[in-house]
């Protein structure tokens, strides 16, 4: 067991950014799109290293690095990956290959900033899983708030500009909320370590202003409802490779945040504001399947499908007991597949048709046998059936949720019922029925090919490798996610006892200041 | 030997890889032979399993074998592990028992099918879901199966996904109905898991027992309403029974082995496996009672207007499984038990001998244009006779034993259950031999269809034969006063419970009564047309209507909750995410910056710099702040 490889973390990071700069100046479209697939799978293939180098039982972060960065204020460089982080950076870097893959062979305009963009992409979003410090962590989700933009409003469809926009300028507003945040914490405690703050009693009020901005920030980025509208856009909008990575990696940006940042940081006024944030959830996932079940863009239904599914991954993040959280872990992993999945899908189908709306279908389980009945896994992986992925985080989740509020966990499980009932309503009118348009037909619609297959099939072998076995990753899971609640326990006695004046925000920056 | 359980999942799931992978090469017929191979190979698995189970000892026989740890987090341990123990053992045996007969049947009747492979995977995925249901040792591994034959059902359900016709509209719909009804249902599982697990600490049956001392009655009643709720979606009570008929869209041999003999039962094996939970609430089990009770006289009262044969059979079933239902929720668990195995002989020979009809007829199934088929089809009509008396109660048959079984133990605890249930038992002999009259006796009412009826092959009528077989002798695994059943699921249920030999004998004779007045009712109805089942009708005739809009159930759940759920989600999707949450937030950014003013310039091509200088402006800021503070 060779356990710590030198700069294994920086190397994931930062491989992509190198294949970006390579994909740039490398001539040929078809040299740039297979440097740019190489790039991912290299990246991949060194991330696996994460797991089999992987410190079995250990709760504390593995890998670390940590340098000075800007040594006045305390700012570093530093990287670590836990039970939390580990198989959000491996979605990230499986995700990837078959994201740039499925636009070699569909993407032609410009490939080459493309490529290179959606290499920044995978950069930021890893580093956004890894960094170990504040400032680090805001510079990669910045980051990646730019590459995506531009490929919504660069080769996205008709409408993209608006929903390119509509992306920026909604996440953006987050984000400034997140500086503040970011300053009021250090002004109060004078660090900006993330695995220290998890430890640092703050006074309530400090707390209070900084969770909540720190959860507007990641509420619109999950999407929390009502902070939504902006993804059924993007995602209609984006071309197919964005919609997975948006919904496959992206969105878990947002309740990753909750989960590092804002739940185990402000413990107590996480505690204050976790029946609210539990509404929310809740809403999202009635309303989100309810909206979804009314969508004739197939895109628009998979989009507002999302907002339900992120609806319990943080339900479980709030419930903040072990299986509520371990399960929203393993969750967000799921959903990543599950909706990649289902936006791969949509796309293949995209490309084939040019439409993606529902009354243009019908009747494809005959034409496209193959197609049709994957589609029918993914939806039902995404509906939570036991035995596949969903189903494991789901129920973990509501287990968590009913231990927490029972009322959360019955409302949930009623979102159970709208899930199967949208996405069958889906599978039913695109699926199943007659062939009435020609086009739909055996002769004029092909089923996958052997270059499709290899993106579809390893997701779906997933599913149940996840779903039948998930203590793969709860064994790297729960030591993490326990330890990490034992710490916030210790931290709310602490507050408990101290029971802090509790002083004006105004104040504690001014004297902070001073 | 109870090593080799693994075999018994490994062969239907071998199988169904087979034809997956392999079908696309294989011809109709290797392809039925290799699934009933396959599901062959699972039943004799099984009898070696019986066989192991009955060597040992009474109070060993209860063996769990653990697969792996399935899902582990904090103090929640759920392992895949399966529970070999008197009651698994005869759910497997029936299962693949059946299931294998029914597998063979479909090889004459699908013949004519071009996607034949798809039908004999999904069957012996079935099996291998529904191995999943009854084997595990623990609730999430039975929910695994569970949802697993729902999704088989709505496959096969919907297997001619393609098709319309006037009775059942898209058969697609159909399919899709019976999995959202069943989402209900599992609403109330789901929950029961949860909550079981919160306040008793385990999910594992064997460890129920005697964990559940400390549960509070009442939490006890809410758990075992919502296991209720579970049951009633799989096993089509009332409320959620309105997809059972409708899934009679799918090929007749999926509604013999799935809406018939075994998925539906599934409800009730629940019910009994977790009867250390229903121990513990009397109301609960009366609450089952009722509902199963209510359930059996509704549907039954239903199948007596019914023209189609499979829907009779539909309703037919939710009948007989609300008398299950109610043995269960009465703790009756050896005489439900016994119901649901006699009850899969006789009606999966139902099923398969109007499948036989209806291979004969092109389809067509309905009474009013059949009649005197018994000169053309003597074997299906013999065979259907033969269930159709089990059915009804005729004594000696199967039926009669496990119906009285049932009946018996409703007149010692509760008379206005045994009422209701002997009114339901008359109603079922009246339907079942209305069914054979109309159908097999009298003139033919469709010249063309009758001339062109014809006997089905022997691969149809060979499994239908040793059904019959079944369907006349089953009642020896429990006569009265011998209960070789109960006695053998002792390890499992406890000490059956003495009858007073007066009501056991008072019971007996009634129960001969009522079947032999049904069949008297019907033959003077539908066969010899003697007035005065006329005049007895007469009191009942307001009802008919009523009837015949199956008391205007579905009606309702369209009235009042798919309407409005998809008025509200309409709403929802046209107007109140459009309008009103987004347009607040674009407001709000209209307020600040002017969104169209943005949209103006990102048209210009100009956002990308001011993209960019926004980003910037964030660092700068940041710096600021930094350096400043």
């Amino acid at each position: 067991m060779a356990l710590s490889i030198p700069y294994l973390l920086t190397i994931i990071i930062f491989l992509p950014l190198l294949g970006a700069a390579v994909v740039m100046f490398a001539p040929g479209d078809r040299t740039k799109k297979w440097l740019a697939l190489a790039t991912t799978l290299v990246t991949f293939a060194v991330s696996l290293l994460l797991w089999t180098n992987w410190q079995q039982g250990e709760a504390g972060m593995q890998f670390v690095e940590d340098a000075v960065w800007f040594a006045p204020l305390g700012i570093r460089y530093a990287l670590g990956v836990d039970g939390i982080s580990l198989f959000l950076v491996l979605l990230t870097t499986l995700l990837m290959p078959i994201a740039v893959y499925f636009s070699i062979l569909y993407v032609d305009k410009r490939i080459g900033p493309y490529m290179a963009l959606m290499l920044l992409l995978e950069t930021a979003m890893i580093g956004v899983f890894l960094a170990l410090d504040l400032v680090l962590f805001f510079v990669f989700f910045e980051a990646s708030l730019i590459p995506m933009y531009f490929l919504i409003g660069e080769w996205g469809g008709q409408n993209r500009v608006y929903a390119a926009v509509k992306f920026f300028l909604y996440t953006f507003a987050g984000s400034a909320l997140m500086v503040v945040a970011i300053l009021i914490v250090y002004f109060s405690t004078g660090t900006f370590d993330i695995v220290a703050l998890q430890s640092t009693p703050m006074p309530v009020a400090v707390q209070t202003w900084a969770f909540l901005a720190f959860s507007l920030a990641f509420a619109v980025k999950t999407p929390l409802f009502p902070f939504h509208t902006w993804l059924p856009d993007a995602h209609v909008q984006a071309p197919t490779a964005g919609s997975i990575i948006l919904a496959g990696v992206l969105l878990k940006m947002g309740t990753y945040g909750f989960l590092r940042l804002a739940m185990p940081i402000f413990p107590q006024a996480a505690q204050q504001f976790g029946p609210l944030l539990a509404t929310l959830a809740i809403v999202g996932i009635l309303y989100g399947a309810l909206v979804a079940l009314m969508q004739k863009d197939l895109k628009a239904l998979v989009a507002y499908s999302s907002v339900a599914h992120l609806g319990y991954v943080m339900l479980g993040v709030i419930a903040m007991n072990a299986q509520g959280v371990s399960g929203s872990v393993l969750q967000m992993v799921n959903h990543g597949l599950s909706t990649g999945a289902l936006f791969l899908l949509v796309g293949l189908l995209y490309e084939r048709r040019h439409t993606r709306m529902l009354d243009d279908f019908g009747g494809l389980w005959a034409s496209v046998p193959v197609y049709t009945g994957l589609f029918l896994v993914v939806a039902m992986s995404s509906a939570g059936l036991p035995g596949l992925n969903g189903f494991v985080g789901e129920f973990a989740i509501m287990l968590g949720a009913y231990n927490y509020m029972p009322i959360f966990a019955v409302l949930a499980a009623a979102g159970v019922i709208l899930a199967a009932w949208y996405l069958l309503t889906a599978f039913r009118k695109m699926a199943q029925g007659e062939i009435t348009n020609p086009a739909n037909d055996k002769q004029h619609l092909k089923d996958l090919n052997l270059k499709e297959l290899v993106m579809v099939v390893p997701l779906v072998i997933l599913f149940f490798v996840i779903g039948l076995f998930p203590n793969l990753f709860f064994d790297k899971i729960n030591p993490s996610v326990e330890a990490m609640l034992e710490t916030r326990t210790v931290l709310l006695q602490q507050g408990a006892a101290a029971q802090m004046p509790s002083l004006e925000l105004a104040e504690i920056v001014v004297t902070e200041a001073k | 030997m109870l090593e080799s359980v693994w075999l018994l999942f490994a062969l239907p799931a071998l199988g169904a890889l087979i034809i997956l992978f392999a079908g696309r090469w294989m011809s109709q017929k290797v392809v039925g032979w290799v699934a009933s191979a396959a599901v062959l190979g699972a039943f004799l698995v099984a009898v070696s399993l019986w066989f192991s189970l009955a060597g040992l000892p009474a109070e060993a026989r209860s063996v769990t074998v653990t697969w792996w740890e399935w899902m582990t987090i904090g103090a929640f341990r759920v392992p895949a592990a399966v529970l070999i123990d008197p009651l698994s053992v005869i759910m497997a045996l029936v299962v693949t028992g059946v299931g294998f007969l029914i597998h063979v049947y479909s090889i004459g009747y699908m013949e004519h099918e071009p996607r034949y492979q798809r039908f004999f995977f999904y069957m012996n995925f079935f099996i291998l879901a529904m191995l999943t249901l009854v084997m595990s040792n623990n609730f999430l591994g039975m929910f695994v199966g569970w949802e697993g034959v729902g999704l088989a059902s709505f496959l096969l359900i919907g297997f001619w996904f393609d098709k319309r016709d006037d009775m059942y509209g898209w058969y697609a719909d159909a399919g899709k109905k019976a999995f959202i009804v069943n989402r209900i249902g599992d609403f109330g599982m789901i929950l029961a898991m949860i909550m079981v697990w919160s306040t008793v600490g385990t999910l594992i049956f064997t460890e129920l027992g005697a964990a559940v001392h400390n549960l509070a009655p009442a939490t006890a009643t809410i758990i075992c309403l919502l296991l209720l709720l579970g049951a009633t979606g799989k096993s089509a009570q009332i409320p959620l029974y309105i997809w059972l008929p409708d899934a009679m869209a799918g090929p007749t041999p999926v509604s013999a082995l799935i809406h018939a003999a075994t998925m539906v039962t599934a409800g009730v094996y629940m019910i009994i496996r977790t009867n250390a939970l229903w121990h513990l609430s009397l109301d609960a089990g009366l609450t089952t009672a009722w509902i199963g009770m209510v359930t059996a006289l509704l549907a039954a009262s239903i199948a007596l207007v019914q023209t189609d044969l499979k829907k009779i059979l539909a309703y037919s079933t939710i009948s007989q499984l609300g008398f299950m239902i109610a043995a269960a929720g009465l703790g009756a668990y050896g005489a439900a038990l016994f119901h649901l195995v006699t009850h899969a002989f006789f009606k999966a020979l139902l099923f398969l001998a109007a499948g036989s009809v209806m291979h004969a007829t092109d389809g067509i199934l309905d009474i009013n244009r059949l009649g005197g088929l018994r000169h053309k089809m003597p074997t299906t009509y013999r065979t259907f006779l033969i269930g159709a008396a089990a059915l009804a109660g005729i004594p000696l048959f199967s039926g009669f034993f496990s119906k009285d079984a049932i009946l018996v133990i409703e007149l010692q605890r509760n008379v206005a259950l045994y009422l209701i249930g002997a009114v339901a038992a008359l109603l079922t002999a009246i339907y079942s031999f209305r069914a054979v009259f109309v159908t097999f006796h009298g003139q033919p009412r469709d010249q063309h269809i009758y001339d062109h009826a014809h006997e089905s092959p022997s691969v149809m009528t060979i499994p239908l034969w040793i059904l019959a077989v079944l369907s006349v002798a089953a009642g020896v695994i429990n006569l009265p006063f011998v209960l070789t059943l109960d006695h053998w699921l002792e390890p499992v249920i406890g000490e059956h419970e003495q009858i007073p030999l007066v009501l056991e004998l008072l019971g007996i004779t009634l129960s001969i009564v009522i079947a032999v007045f049904g069949v008297l009712i019907a033959r003077a109805r539908y066969l010899t047309h003697e007035p005065w089942v006329a005049r007895l009708e007469q009191p009942f005739a307001f009802l008919k209507p009523t009837l015949e809009h199956r008391w205007y159930v579905d009606d309702l759940y369209a009235f009042f909750i798919v309407s409005p759920l998809k008025g509200v989600s309409g709403w929802f999707a046209r107007v109140f995410d459009p309008k009103v949450i987004d347009g607040a937030v674009n407001g709000v950014g209209g307020v600040i910056n002017g969104t169209g003013e943005v949209v103006r310039k990102v048209q210009n091509g100009a956002i990308p710099t001011y993209a960019l200088s926004i980003l910037l402006g964030v660092v700068a800021v940041l710096f600021y702040f930094l350096f400043v503070g």
